[in-house]
């Protein structure tokens, strides 16, 4: 009884907060048919915001797997001091309100910024440009790869590494042979989990893009401006691509999470 | 090939792990490093894998020649950690044939000449057949024997094992090490092992090293460290003992010159006597010579020899083994007022310090 009313319980919320939006996503996206729905996205300001959303994180992506990488290698494999404090400042964006992080960029880069006199001397724009959108969709990310990293890592310990040196092995393939098989699936859990982010980030983004069609919005702006403009079938219509994106990182987050279970299960046995 | 120590220190933090410390081994040998935890055993044999530096000017030297500077990439030594650290997501086959895949191409082996050096490695190490399993579905002696398997398939000129029982059920450790034993008869390599268990070390080494503390308390064989024990430590460390307090009189530091009775006639000096189980014997009427007066408190015949455990008049414990024979032919009960004598023991001053 008790079993059964907690499920309703769930499922009931599930619905109301999960799949009713999502239904009423592609509803209103194709309420005016196919043909106004493929409008919408092959309209330039879409083509140009999706193709942003997919540059920014293509850039994102790697480098935050490649400082996750070495972020997690560095404090699961060595002691030194400050350790505990570089794994709070990982966490940083988690705690930091996304607007907040995009105004440090501003902050920083724009006209009345720290850097801003040297950078409109060098005509170089950050702010209101994309090299902007990307530096704060990488900040707003960067935890991703790393959290996921770093307890795998410390729980293997660097025992496997040591073996494989003293085998002859050297430093690259340590990392390749040994290292790396060893923590892939997180590795991918982890980059799965950070390009759902960074392609779908707007409050940072939001502060650093400057809104400019067709040049600086990316998808979740570009949604923005059209649901205001009350074109809601051309917004549901890029909309429904987000949501697309978080169904298949749902599924591939599941396929990767039973890998990862898995082999805990076969290390453990 | 023989492996050498000079000068060896090593400090972590506050706490000296090896103090100076000075060790040959010689070529071809079975060595136990024995000591407690915290004795620098595990140090010591990470040195000279290279796993661990040393601090100052400390020397390891390998047939003479001076690897400090030679990373564990170069030194050619096979080291088999005390939970294994197989590769997990690599077969048994490949976990072996890992030290010949990873040599540069010059002097890499044919996949032929790999394929069969992994199976006689597994063919040596009783193993054919399971190649193609992964570490997780091993047990653990089998897990074992494949990290020896894999530090031997790069014909290492020193082999080193960390614990390498610690890890294993008792039935297993037993057959283990008997095996361990056997394939070094077989094969000759100069191995090194670390243990706390002097049991173990007693059973399989050729020599054996015992720590303390960061420091060398005695080097020898078996035979030496168990029967001519260099200090108390190393007597209290390899196996149980019971210890008495008297006096020695004249100048003499054996056995013999040393009575039981405390009183100190200025001549005489103070001096602890150590004895084995053993070594003790259980008489129902004082003897002349050494013999102390004792309560026997619990009897246990349950296993090759029987195990009594007495209380002298002062409260301290004593333990004795006897021979079932023995203890059949007398009449001891439990509550029974007996004396222990003393039939071997080793004396120790009172100005040695451990």
């Amino acid at each position: 009884m008790v079993k059964w009313t907690l499920i309703s319980i769930t499922l009931a919320f599930l619905g109301v907060f999960l799949l009713v939006p999502l239904a009423a996503v592609m509803t209103e996206a194709l309420r005016k048919g196919l043909g106004a729905y493929f409008n919408g996205l092959q309209d330039p300001a879409a083509v140009s915001a999706i193709k942003l959303t997919l540059l920014t994180s293509l850039i994102a992506v790697p480098a935050n797997l490649v400082f996750g990488l070495a972020a997690s290698w560095a404090i699961a494999k060595f002691e030194f001091l400050g350790k505990s404090l570089l794994i709070t400042l990982i966490d940083l964006p988690f705690a930091v309100s996304p607007v907040i992080s995009g105004l440090i960029f501003v902050e920083l880069f724009g006209l009345q910024g720290l850097f801003g006199h040297w950078l409109s001397d060098h005509n170089i724009r950050i702010i209101f440009a994309v090299p902007g959108i990307v530096l704060a969709t990488i900040f707003v990310t960067f935890p991703f790869v790393a959290r996921e990293m770093i307890p795998l890592m410390q729980e293997q310990g660097s025992e496997e590494e040591q073996a494989a040196l003293s085998l002859g092995a050297n430093g690259f393939q340590m990392f390749r042979r040994v290292t790396l098989p060893n923590v892939k699936w997180a590795l991918l859990y982890g980059v799965i989990l950070c390009n759902a982010r960074a392609m779908g980030e707007f409050g940072a983004v939001s502060v650093v893009s400057g809104h400019v069609r067709g040049q600086t919005n990316t998808m979740p702006l570009h949604i923005e401006i059209l649901y205001n403009e009350y074109n809601f079938v051309a917004a549901f219509a890029v909309a429904s691509l987000l949501a697309v994106l978080a169904l298949v990182t749902l599924v591939l987050k599941s396929i990767v999470e039973w890998r990862i279970h898995r082999e805990i299960e076969a290390s453990k046995a | 090939m023989s492996i050498e120590l000079k000068n060896i220190n090593k400090q972590f933090g506050a706490f000296k792990a090896l103090d100076d410390v000075n060790l040959t081994i010689p070529n071809g040998q079975l060595t136990a490093l024995l000591g407690p935890s915290g004795s620098g055993k595990t140090t010591l044999l990470r040195i000279i894998a290279g796993l661990e530096t040393t601090d100052g000017a400390g020397q390891v030297l390998f047939d003479g020649e001076d690897v400090v500077q030679t990373s564990v990439r170069h030194r050619q030594v096979g080291f088999v950690f005390q939970h294994y650290a197989l590769f997990r997501h690599m077969t048994v086959f490949e976990n072996i044939a890992f030290g010949l895949r990873v040599r540069p191409r010059k002097i890499r082996p044919s996949r032929e000449a790999i394929n069969q050096r992994v199976r006689d490695l597994l063919k040596l190490i009783q193993l054919e057949g399971i190649e193609k399993r992964f570490p997780w579905q091993l047990s653990g002696g089998q897990r074992q024997r494949v990290a020896l398997a894999r530090a031997l398939a790069i014909d290492p000129k020193v082999l080193l094992l960390d614990e390498p029982f610690g890890a294993l059920d008792a039935r297993v450790r037993q057959d283990l090490r008997r095996w361990l034993r056997r394939l070094h008869d077989e094969i000759h390599v100069t191995s090194v092992f670390v243990t706390h268990d002097q049991e173990e070390a007693l059973e399989v080494a050729d020599r054996i090293v015992v720590m303390n503390k960061g420091r060398i308390e005695q080097v020898g064989t078996p035979d030496e460290v168990f029967h001519s024990p260099a200090n108390q430590f190393v007597m209290e460390f390899l196996g149980n003992v019971n210890l008495f307090h008297g006096r020695l009189k004249g100048g003499r530091n054996d056995f013999d010159s040393l009575s039981f009775d405390p009183a100190d006639d200025g001549a005489s000096k103070p001096a602890r006597l150590l004895v084995r189980p053993h070594e003790l014997a259980i008489h129902q009427q004082q003897t002349n010579g050494h013999s102390v007066a004792a309560r026997i408190i619990r009897i246990n015949s349950a296993g090759p020899v029987v195990k009594i455990e007495l209380a002298r008049n002062d409260g301290q414990s004593v333990f004795v083994e006897l021979p079932h024979e023995m203890f059949h032919a007398e009449h001891f009960r439990v509550g029974s007022d007996v004396y222990v004598a003393p039939r071997h023991g080793r004396v120790f001053t009172e100005d040695y310090s451990i």
